[in-house]
């Protein structure tokens, strides 16, 4: 005889849970957000639960996981993509993890307090974020110049895809409305938890670690767990002992948190330099020198997806994943009408499929479908760019959140087709 | 006469030589038939990069196809020779831009390309006109990957797309024939059977291979996965019926026996990068050659019995190959090849970079238990041979394999001679290790007990010095009380007199307290008086006797009598304590460290309030705290902590991570995580997540090679690593079909997504199961888990009432 539990994918539960929590009251939504424990942009997208699956297990390993990059780099380069379309909620949630990971303080007053090396970024932020087609093996060459200050390429694969993981969540962002919604926590939550915590940890499938705020008094009193001890009556009282000692503490530590936030809070613009440079009309011009970027030779499929692949192990399977359960969602779209959103963007930004007939995405698209796709694609600004009311009646909540996750999508593959072609070059050359 | 032969040997490699180099230079000219091949290595320029290249059938011209490129060269014997434009007109369309193009190996006037706007076009060479195009099929609503003519019908043309459909063309009609569907999943690579009029493979983006009869588009013959990720070629063996190779992103050539029911990896090749296409070459069975779509630009020869080392490669391309065909397709000889860099080379094979020659024939390896494995080429050994063996009288067994000379396998045959070196150094041998590891005790026992049983362990082992650590980390923190020390101790016969579950409760409480190996008589009577009365200890009575609390109060008073006999004792007292360790300028944290071994949670608190209040107030704390349902340990526990006569514990804890960093610096990791986890709380916060990590992970490797796979599970269950804990979580998952549809269940265990019915209903109640689902592997009925063991308690029959006789065991 076998025994065997019908065990639920732990990470499964989790989404269920925060899809639970999404289609609950209202007022516990509100609780559980003050509370922070399920970041705002997971509970958008619980309303699709196997994306978010993959997006959080992506999110999760190029942020927290192996890699090249030290954890305070890769909040930073995050804060700088973020920075870039002023999206405020990033910036903060980037630079609260950013102090936790024990990044220094000194770099969140701005870019130049920042190391060279991030600085040598700037451009290549700048360029990915709203001219992705402008970016050249000439960018990734200065970058890898032998130096002190030099990138090695898997450093540099790895930067790139923090780069155009954030922007692209920019674009969600501001397309869900998350960020005019955020007000910064005053104070943190009740158990120390940071926001947006919970859902990373268990993404990565490792439910089984002992979550760190699970006894909060052992972290503040810095004392180990006392073993064997069944004494209900005795845990109570540690629990209450700790609990005053622990608000005594907070007392003392408001001050520098207070402080901290303050530096979160500052106009993101410090991170980022040239903040006129914005999205321009990828025109397809005689003179233009720009060539059509053509899907059919390099794809990311066939050759992005090596690439990032073998210079940043097992990221081309995520994001590959992403990809793919993002194009299978089921939603009440038909097929034609994702490819036509998808192909629309990937236009905008001067990618071009042989095999489409772009006089499809007139036909499907209405004009202000294309409106509100195209600013979010491209201006995510709310300090620019009124957000676009896309209040169409038929539009259910949950596809409105699919249309925000196409964009974010195809514009995640654009901006990596970009760099990935870049770095290919140079890699011939 | 010796003289003489030497001679004509010389003479004769000379000659090879001499031919040699004539062959460099003039061409290799190879009969086959009528036809004639020859030619060198070459290569012409194109105006842009190729996509896809293909011979005519009697091998003197090639057609190259890309985005901006369609051209016929001509092989000439030093040169190729443009002689055809097929892109004309002034505005091309996009029909022109071809992802694949095929000569039709029957027919020498016609082509087939595959055009990335979704096109199928053919071409007529015989066409009086300028434009060849011939037919034009836009029935693809995605890019075509592949086209493919049959190898022995004329007309018959087959396509794959991006849309996930499989089309096949009648050249003689206007639309395609018959649609065969990858359920829109994209197809990668067509290939019709060599060999089989009507069979043909399909490869898939999402890894499947299928296999297609010609005459039955509704389904397919049978699918199997053949890679993770992309299947971006396959290619059937030229001779043998059942062979076909497939290439895929996950970077893997394999070679699938399609002959049997199940399709069957018989070979498989590791490249170094994604493959793009696959060849099998001409004449050579065991031979094909690869060429990667990223980052690799080279092209190999693999012979697939020796996946491990190309046999030859061809390094001229500057970008990615796209395309390579053999030029005849009964010469191995000449292999042609289009690149992104705009090239079009031929290859001779002579000519090939050979990895074989350059690779380094040696090995060496340690075995287990210290033996070391050496082999080299027999003629290095062999030269050697009279040298003497290791210093130490280490034995020697050289041994020498032999392959069985295969003469269709061209690689060139070394024979190696290995060494086995054995070691007799004790300190080289590892069976200390494997006994250590089945002996140790991690667990289960009083902290105690387990140094004495692990020091007696060593001991046996001869290993004094680790014997002699286990003691003495024995002494250095367990706690007086249950101290099994020889010779006499009053101590012991006291608590012997005690109630069994007092003298339980002490041990488990002297595990975590700080303790000296000795301990006054005067203490132990008084514990003894508070035992006795502890039991029958209300509340209010207990407030009552404040005087008993006094009574516990007075350790010191009672301990400073007797300690007056021991000088070493006299630090040991509360007060004493404290000024002790000011003078001793013990770390701040030390102090505190001490209170966190005692297994009562509440003791910091009151020794924080201890320090800004009167001792008295202090006294009676201690009273509220100890006001539990199990009261005899807390008492003392508190009591013990604040007034112990020894050195607190964590007194050691630096010396104990020394010598714990010692013994893993030492390659002894076993000692190392043995003490780290019979001290468990004692010490892990001393030493840092990851060094602990990394003595685990080393650890559970080594039992791992040893195989001792008990042990390993029990360190892993012991250990308090996060990564390590979740080591024996891996794979455990168990995948179920829906007992309806047979389809894979894959959101909950019990309900299936698609036939919408309970999968795993109880044979007995009749209720779904959500729980535990236990099943005969007899009968394959099952249910709850407390059903079943009822029911077979009663029954001997399944409770299905299929007759079969289930057992629970």
């Amino acid at each position: 005889m076998i025994i065997c539990t019908s065990m639920d994918y732990p990470l499964r539960t989790q989404c269920q849970r925060v899809q639970k929590q999404v289609n609950g009251e209202k007022e516990r939504l509100s609780l559980l957000v003050s509370r922070g424990s399920v970041d705002a942009v997971s509970q958008q997208m619980a309303s699709h639960p196997q994306y978010l699956e993959s997006f959080l297990r992506t999110q999760h390993y190029i942020l927290h996981m192996d890699g090249p990059l030290p954890l305070p780099y890769r909040h930073y380069i995050a804060i700088m993509a973020a920075a870039r379309h002023h999206c405020n909620y990033l910036v903060y949630l980037h630079s609260t993890h950013f102090l936790r990971v024990g990044g220094d303080p000194k770099w969140l007053q701005g870019l130049e307090a920042a190391p060279p090396r991030l600085r040598l970024l700037d451009h290549i932020n700048k360029v990915l974020a709203h001219q992705p087609w402008l970016t050249a093996c000439s960018h990734i060459q200065t970058l890898l110049k032998a130096g002190e200050q030099c990138w090695s390429l898997a450093e540099l694969v790895q930067a790139v895809v923090i780069l155009a993981h954030c922007h692209s969540l920019c674009s969600f962002v501001f397309g869900c409305d998350t960020d005019a919604d955020f007000v910064p926590l005053s104070s943190k939550s009740p158990n120390g938890t940071p926001p947006t915590f919970c859902p990373f940890d268990a993404a990565n499938g490792n439910t089984n670690v002992p979550q760190s705020h699970a006894t909060p008094s052992e972290h503040i009193t810095g004392r180990p767990s006392l073993d064997s001890s069944g004494d209900v009556m005795c845990l109570k009282e540690r629990i209450q002992k700790s609990q005053e000692e622990r608000e005594k503490q907070t007392l003392q530590q408001t001050d520098t948190e207070e402080e901290e936030e303050m530096i979160c809070l500052a106009d993101p613009s410090r991170f980022i330099t040239d903040p006129d440079f914005c999205y321009q009309e990828f025109a397809r011009k005689e003179e233009d020198h720009f060539q059509v970027f053509r899907v059919q030779d390099y794809s990311w499929e066939d050759h992005g997806f090596s690439l990032v692949n073998r210079l940043y192990s097992d990221i081309g399977h995520l994001l590959d994943d992403r990809f793919r359960s993002v194009a299978t969602l089921s939603s009440l779209h038909s097929d034609d009408l994702k490819r036509a959103i998808w192909n629309y963007i990937h236009c905008v930004l001067g990618i071009r499929y042989d095999d489409y007939d772009y006089g499809e995405v007139n036909q499907l698209l209405e004009r202000d479908l294309k409106l509100y796709v195209k600013a979010v694609a491209c201006f995510p600004d709310s300090t620019k760019t009124p957000v676009c009311p896309l209040r169409w009646t038929p539009l259910k909540t949950s596809e409105r959140i699919h249309i925000n996750l196409l964009i974010m999508e195809a514009r995640l593959q654009a901006e990596l087709l970009y760099a990935l072609r870049a770095i290919t070059q140079y890699m011939i050359a | 006469m010796c003289k003489d032969k030497f001679r004509s040997k010389y003479k004769h490699q000379q000659h090879v030589a001499l031919r040699r180099n004539m062959e460099k230079m003039s061409r290799v000219t190879t009969a086959l038939g009528s036809n004639a091949i020859s030619g060198r290595t070459m290569f012409c320029h194109l105006d842009a990069p190729a996509n896809a290249i293909s011979v005519c059938r009697d091998a003197t011209q090639v057609v190259v196809a890309g985005r901006n490129i369609f051209k016929i060269y001509a092989l000439e014997e030093e040169q190729f020779v443009e002689k055809l434009n097929l892109r004309v007109g002034r505005k091309p369309s996009l029909n022109f831009s071809c992802a694949d193009v095929m000569w039709h190996q029957m027919e020498e006037n016609l082509l087939a390309t595959a055009a990335t706007n979704g096109a199928v076009v053919t071409w007529n060479l015989g066409k009086p006109s300028r434009n060849k195009q011939d037919q034009l099929f836009t029935e693809h609503k995605r890019t075509v990957n592949k086209v493919c003519f049959h190898p022995t019908e004329v007309y018959m043309l087959l396509s794959g797309s991006q849309d996930g459909f499989m089309k096949c063309f009648d050249l003689r009609k206007k639309e395609s024939v018959s649609t065969f569907s990858g359920q829109s999943e994209s197809v990668r690579d067509v290939q019709f059977s060599m060999k089989d009029y009507f069979t043909f493979a399909a490869s898939f983006e999402n890894g499947n291979v299928q296999l297609w009869d010609i005459r039955r588009p509704d389904r397919y013959e049978r699918m199997f996965t053949a890679h993770t990720g992309p299947v971006f070629c396959c290619d059937w063996h030229p001779d043998d019926r059942g062979w076909l190779a497939t290439g895929g992103r996950d970077k893997m050539v394999k070679v699938w026996d399609m002959t049997t029911n199940r399709a069957k990896e018989i070979y498989c090749v590791q490249t170094i990068a994604s493959v793009a296409r696959v060849k099998w070459r001409p004449e050579r069975k065991f031979h094909l050659a690869t060429c990667s779509m990223m980052v690799d630009h080279n092209i190999y020869v693999w012979d697939i019995r020796r996946p491990f080392i190309p046999f030859a490669t061809f390094e001229e391309h500057k970008d990615v190959t796209t395309g390579i065909v053999w030029r005849h397709q009964h010469d191995p000889h000449f292999l042609l090849s289009g690149s992104k860099d705009s090239t079009l080379y031929q290859h001779m094979f002579k000519d090939a970079t050979r990895p074989v020659d350059k690779a380094n024939p040696e090995g060496l390896c340690f075995g287990l238990l210290g033996d070391l494995a050496f082999a080299a080429k027999e003629s290095l050994i062999t030269s050697d041979a009279n040298r003497k063996p290791f210093p130490g009288g280490d034995r020697r067994y050289p041994m020498f394999f032999f392959k069985k000379p295969d003469p269709t396998e061209q690689f060139a045959h070394v024979s190696s001679a290995l060494s086995v070196f054995e070691t007799d150094l004790d300190s080289h041998r590892m069976d200390w290790f494997v006994k250590t590891a089945q002996l140790y005790l991690l667990s289960g026992k009083p902290f105690a007990e387990l140094c004495d049983h692990n020091a007696k362990v060593a001991q046996e082992l001869k290993r004094p010095q680790v014997s002699t650590t286990w003691t003495m980390l024995r002494i250095m923190f367990s706690d007086p009380a249950n101290l099994a020390t020889p010779g006499p101790n009053h101590n012991l016969g006291k608590l012997g007199t005690l109630p069994l579950m007092n003298s339980f409760s002490l041990k488990d409480l002297g595990s975590g307290m700080g303790a000296e190996s000795r301990l006054e008589r005067s203490k132990g009577e008084s514990r003894q008086d508070n035992i006795h009365l502890e039991p029958g200890n209300s509340y209010i009575s207990n407030n009552e006797e404040n005087e008993e609390t006094e009574g516990s109060e007075g350790h010191p008073e009672y301990m400073f009598g007797d300690a007056e006999l021991d000088d070493d004792d006299l630090y040991s007292m509360e007060h004493d304590n404290q000024t002790e360790e000011q003078e001793y300028t013990l770390p701040q944290e030390a102090f505190q460290l001490r209170h966190e071994i005692v297994d009562n949670p509440s003791a910091p608190e009151h020794l924080q309030q201890d320090k800004a209040d009167s001792p008295h107030v202090s006294g009676n704390e201690a009273e509220v705290t100890c006001l539990t349902p199990i009261e005899s340990f807390s008492l003392i526990s508190i009591s013990q902590p604040l007034f112990s006569p020894h050195l607190p514990a964590s007194f050691f804890c630096p010396i104990v991570r020394e010598m714990l960093s010692y013994y893993a610096e030492q390659g002894d990791v076993q000692m190392a995580v043995s003490v780290l986890i019979v001290l468990g709380d004692r010490i892990r916060k001393e030493i840092d997540d990851l060094t602990q990590e990394h003595w685990y992970m080393s650890y559970i490797d080594l039992l791992q090679r040893f195989e001792l796979w008990n042990v390993s599970n029990e360190v892993i269950k012991l250990s308090t690593c996060s990564a390590i804990t979740c080591l024996n979580q891996t794979s455990t998952t168990l995948h179920i079909n829906c007992s309806n549809c047979k389809r894979p269940m894959s959101n909950k265990g019990w309900i299936c997504d698609r036939c919408h019915q309970c999968a795993s209903v109880c044979a007995v109640c009749h209720h779904v199961v959500k729980g535990l689902f236990v099943w005969c592997q007899g009968c394959s009925h099952g249910g709850h888990l407390e059903h079943m063991m009822n029911w077979l308690k009663s029954s001997a029959h399944c409770p299905a009432g299929c007759g079969h006789l289930c057992e629970y065991t």
